[in-house]
């Protein structure tokens, strides 16, 4: 690690895994879920709320002396809401049917727990370069939970992954569809996001017994 | 009168804010380990909402609005004010509308009512940055509510809804906590698994409106499908006009 001192390491590495905001801080749920039923989908999730963390922790950590701390929620929000708006201009742009799919979740980022979560705990008593850093480890483990069940949901719900088929033809029985393999409609909705989400808290707190509740 | 009735079940059963779309889901999973304080979030969420949703549905139709503006100096066809989209600032002015209604809110009733301050109080600044009520208000905007009355209906109805929710899991977890859960499972584990099996009995109330499986199925899909055409088509031509 020539570029990153230890503790700098530590920074993006923690959230990964034992610091995990969705698993274990219990944060950014909200706007997340509901779009994990397809990999593209969670994937340009996970970049959304890369850039707007990333970013955003730089901003509020350069203006953490100035901001009276009567009002900082506002100047918060706004900072979010106007990474946000960038984002959404974006993918209108670039990505048409991608915003239309995301819908309103690309405007929900602004009321992403995570997001907030950060600022308030970390970018306000923090330096730019570490609240930086900070940002895009708690962004990185928030998009591994995303594609891992973006990646579970369409490769089972669907068949397929970004898009394109990988267990074969559904129609002409192809692949495994020809040993009678069906796919499972019901990864589609939404109540097994929650539900695969819960199982991915029950393998992580299996492997550490540190991270078990009471 | 019916329209009415049909938005209000719709969006506690059938579009529940948690079971269906999964916002507020951090307050619902924070808050949600006795019914007392389940019960005092659950009411301040509603009555927020019944704030803001209408109010933003005000914002919407005469400001953010392609061709919103029109009023302000008479014009129509694209001239003058009448041609002016302002609608990628509804995020800002959705958020800053919530957070200045919020602490309005919480300066009120902390004058007006003491008893209904200290049940809520602790809870309106935590609702600023719950996403049921900013998805409210952008959920109002992309389905496109018409009239007032339907606005403040979808607000208080969807309130209700995350109420019914949160107040729902609130009463389980205080039972669950006498069961034999596997020890990983314990505390977050378990809730999330609950309440997709929960969104799974919520999917059930998907046919409440349509009458069942015989009417209705073949004629909906279709107009959907015509209609995201049309407005597909209406992008592209905005595309290429900007283009030339």
């Amino acid at each position: 690690m020539g570029l990153l001192s230890k503790k700098d390491a530590k920074l993006i590495t923690d959230p990964l895994a034992d610091n995990n905001p969705i698993t274990i801080q219990v944060l950014g749920i909200c706007s997340a879920l509901a779009i994990t039923a397809e990999l593209k989908a969670s994937l340009v999730m996970g970049v959304a709320v890369l850039f707007v963390l990333g970013i955003g922790n730089v901003v509020i950590s350069l203006m953490r002396n100035i901001i009276p701390s009567k009002i900082r929620i506002i100047v918060q929000l706004i900072v979010v809401a106007a990474l946000v708006i960038i984002v959404d201009q974006v993918l209108k742009a670039f990505a048409y049917d991608l915003s239309k799919t995301l819908s309103v979740f690309i405007g929900l980022i602004i009321t992403n727990c995570i997001i907030m979560g950060r600022f308030e705990a970390f970018a306000l008593a923090n330096k730019p370069w570490q609240s930086f850093l900070d940002g895009i480890g708690n962004a990185l483990g928030y998009a591994v939970i995303l594609i891992i069940v973006g990646f579970f949901r369409e490769l089972l719900g669907s068949g397929t992954l970004f898009g394109i088929p990988v267990l074969g033809d559904p129609i002409d029985k192809t692949g495994v569809y020809s040993l009678g393999y069906e796919n499972n409609g019901f990864m589609l909705m939404p109540p097994m996001a929650l539900i695969i989400v819960g199982l991915i808290i029950w393998v992580q707190r299996s492997r550490n017994k540190a991270l078990i509740e009471d | 009168m019916i329209e009415h009735l049909e938005l209000f079940f719709k969006s506690i059963f059938i579009d529940n804010m948690v079971f269906a779309v999964f916002l507020g889901m951090c307050s619902y999973l924070a808050v949600s380990k006795k019914v007392a304080t389940a019960v005092g979030l659950g009411a301040a969420v509603i009555f927020v909402l019944a704030i803001t949703v209408p109010l933003n549905w005000l914002l919407d139709q005469y400001l953010l609005q392609p061709g919103a503006l029109a009023w302000a100096d008479g014009s129509s066809n694209g001239e003058g004010f009448s041609g002016m989209d302002l609608g990628f600032l509804s995020f800002i002015m959705f958020i800053a509308t919530i957070a200045t209604m919020v602490q309005l809110v919480e300066i009120v009733v902390e004058k007006f009512s003491p008893s209904l301050y200290n049940s809520l109080g602790i809870f309106l600044p935590l609702i600023a940055v719950n996403c049921a009520i900013l998805g409210g208000s952008l959920f109002m905007q992309s389905r496109e509510i018409e009239t007032f009355g339907l606005a403040v209906n979808y607000g208080v109805s969807s309130g209700i809804g995350w109420f019914l929710a949160i107040l729902a899991i609130a009463a389980i977890r205080e039972k669950i906590r006498y069961s034999n859960v596997p020890a990983p499972l314990r505390g977050l584990g378990i809730t999330f698994i609950i309440t997709g099996l929960m969104g799974i009995g919520f999917l059930s109330f998907g046919g409440m409106l349509t009458g069942g499986d015989e009417e209705e199925v073949s004629p909906e899909p279709t107009a959907q499908v015509e209609e995201v055409k049309t407005e597909d088509a209406k992008k592209l031509a905005d595309n290429t006009k900007i283009v030339e």
